[in-house]
């Protein structure tokens, strides 16, 4: 009965999104269809930070590469054949690069959008797991690639637009992206491929291969002496959390409209992490819920007061690590242990044991 | 200048890198190996070490004001670090990722709060006099070399501090202590020694050593907010592959990253070598997953 009503709450929350173009105005939607396309991303991190115990600070670049992708395709969708993009004029280069040209075809930059982003997270993901490389490296490993992306979209600027990113893009598949009604039918696409995502991902963590990887988190050794391999599975979440970005980059740029190294880099990537953890790092609807709550109130405030965006911020991280590590979806549970700190119930504890 | 010139100068410019990222690493490392803790607001020490001997070289002038200078950065760095260790960290214990995001939040805060109250743009801070020259060479095989006196500096000062980490780990009680907490925390804690003291100083110590080499980058470049930020992603990569059991292993991957970057760049741009550094990385845990040189145990604790 419980698995019922869960089912219906998550129906009744998608038709309230669903009717979002009706009741917000058209800035309110972009920005709700954007943060909507992060949400995908952060079904990928909840897969492999909460569900397998992998914290990545470089999703921003999985991301980036799925949204890059897709730019470059907008690029050259309109332009005329033979004609290139104007910075690579500006740049002084002859002609366009053959492998911006391949993404030409959309069905072929449709296809690099998810399989990019995956590989290049699987092989990631193997290199560092295969050779029992610890977590915490994998984190720090990760954060040094998303700064070496950010700063290598920066200095090769006659191929990537350098520091000003891609930006103008006019058409796709012969529609004007700017047009109200292409607007909409963007947003219930990304509605839809999220709404697509959640019900996949929580079907793969209701298998055995979910089980696994919960298995994995909670002691890699023992997983293994049972006989599974845990890079395999790592690497296998890694991977699917690397397509997830991939086609969350590619959607957040229809409704931004520009991507920049800025928006890849090491500090896009961690508060990709903060959203996370704030709504509730092992709970898929935690995690939706958590980005857009993270992104509209980032919104709001670096609007108001840019400056204290940062503070606010920081403390997130700290609070949320410290005091509610299962984030806002565990609120009640917080409640629960205040309480026994409060009165001091010793039949927890006597439960639980010391250590506990 | 000569072919072999232009070789000892990256030589040179390589190991002064290197000296610096080792005065951050050793920090990290020995936080990490020794607490199982991931500080993420390091970087932000060194800021703090910038900014106090910019306000140092502001109160004191004259020759001595380098002294005051380091001396400043490292006490207060310091301090800040202790007060990061009891109010987080220790909260966090046993949690390596967690203390990570938690002291990015804080690294978050130290940024903009150094942005309030210094402005964005850098502040600079003057070199004494006789540390303004430098050593060239206009004759024979070296012409055309030049090594400034503040890099010569900066390098014998990290030695100094590699040679004092070294006789406080090997010689002192504390360092005893230090030794036995790292190799075996709760039989050391068995055996009556103060853990949570231990852990305070060595962090301590560490921001502190961070602070050092944020004065002595002020007189290279401007500190600015986020000077932290640049050095610390390569001091991660210098922990990585130095490994947790020694300093021994730190200074030589502190230098090695030095050289690499370095060398790298004489032929291509600053960002390819940063992205070779970092394939070299990859490709060096597949051959020693945990580092050059590591703690041996058979333990089975997961990190």
């Amino acid at each position: 009965m419980n698995k019922w009503i869960t089912i219906a709450i998550d129906a009744a929350l998608l038709l309230v999104f669903a009717l979002a173009p009706y009741y917000l105005s058209s800035y309110h939607l972009s920005l709700l269809g954007r943060f909507l396309a992060m949400a995908i991303l952060s079904l990928g991190i909840s897969i492999t930070w909460g569900r397998t115990g992998i914290l990545s600070l470089g999703q921003g670049v999985f991301w980036g590469l799925g949204a890059y992708i897709l730019a470059m395709h907008l690029k050259l969708a309109a332009l005329t054949p033979g004609d290139m993009p104007d910075f690579m004029m500006w740049s002084g280069l002859e002609q366009l690069p053959a492998w911006w040209n391949v993404f030409r075809n959309p069905f072929v930059a449709l296809g690099g959008v998810i399989v990019l982003p995956t590989v290049t997270a699987g092989a990631i993901a193997w290199l560092v797991f295969n050779r029992r490389v610890s977590g915490v490296y994998f984190a720090l490993l990760t954060q040094a690639l998303a700064l070496v992306f950010s700063t290598l979209l920066i200095s090769e600027q006659a191929y990537t637009g350098g520091f000003n990113g891609l930006t103008d893009f006019n058409t796709i598949l012969g529609n004007e992206i700017i047009e109200p009604s292409f607007q909409r039918a963007i947003y219930w696409i990304t509605l839809a491929v999220l709404a697509l995502a959640f019900v996949l991902c929580s079907w793969l963590l209701d298998t055995g291969f979910g089980k696994v990887l919960v298995a994995i988190r909670d002691g890699e050794s023992r997983a293994r002496f049972l006989g599974y391999s845990p890079a395999a599975y790592k690497t296998l979440a890694f991977a699917l959390a690397g397509s997830l970005a991939g086609v969350s980059g590619a959607l957040y740029i229809l409704h931004a409209g520009v991507i920049s190294p800025a928006m890849v880099g090491v500090v896009p990537s961690i508060e990709m992490v903060i959203a996370v953890a704030v709504g509730g790092r092992s709970s898929l609807m935690g995690v939706v819920l958590g980005t857009l709550l993270v992104n509209f109130g980032k919104d709001t405030i670096s609007s108001a007061i840019p400056e204290l965006w940062q503070f606010v911020v920081g403390a997130l991280f700290i609070l949320v690590v410290t005091a509610l590590p299962k984030g806002l979806v565990s609120v009640s549970g917080l409640m629960l242990r205040l309480k026994s700190i409060v009165f001091k119930s010793s039949a927890h504890q006597a439960l639980e044991g010391p250590n506990a | 200048m000569g072919q072999l010139a232009i070789i000892a100068g990256q030589l040179f410019n390589g190991i002064s890198v290197g000296s610096i990222l080792l005065l951050i690493a050793l920090g990290l490392a020995l936080s990490f190996g020794l607490m199982n803790v991931i500080n993420m607001a390091h970087g932000e020490m060194l800021m703090v070490g910038g900014y106090l001997s910019y306000l140092a070289c502001k109160i004191v002038h004259g020759p001595m004001s380098l002294l005051f200078a380091f001396l400043f950065a490292f006490i207060g760095a310091a301090l800040l670090g202790g007060l990061l260790e009891i109010t987080v960290i220790r909260w966090l214990y046993g949690r390596p990722l967690d203390t990570l995001l938690a002291t990015w939040g804080v690294s978050l805060i130290l940024q903009q709060g150094a942005r309030s109250l210094f402005g964005p743009i850098g502040v600079e801070v003057v070199a004494p006099s006789w540390l303004a020259g430098a050593v060239s060479f206009d004759h024979g095989a070296f012409a055309g070399l030049s090594m400034p006196y503040i890099r010569i500096f900066i390098i014998v000062l990290t030695l100094v501090v590699l040679v004092l980490l070294v006789l406080f780990i090997a010689r002192t009680r504390w360092g005893l202590y230090l030794r036995a907490v790292h190799q075996d925390r709760e039989m050391a804690q068995a055996l009556g020694v103060n853990t949570k003291l231990v852990d305070l100083l060595v962090f301590s110590v560490g921001a502190g050593v961070a602070g050092l080499a944020g004065a002595a980058l002020a007189f290279i470049a401007p500190v600015t907010p986020t000077v932290g930020q640049k050095y610390i992603v390569y001091a991660f990569l210098v922990v990585i592959v130095g490994g947790l059991g020694s300093l021994f292993g730190t200074t030589i991957a502190a230098v090695s990253v030095g050289l690499v970057s370095s060398s790298v760049q004489m032929f291509t741009s600053v960002s390819l070598a940063d992205v070779f550094l970092l394939i070299l990385v990859i490709v060096f845990i597949q051959f020693r997953p945990r580092g050059i040189i590591y703690a041996r145990s058979r333990n089975m604790k997961e990190v």
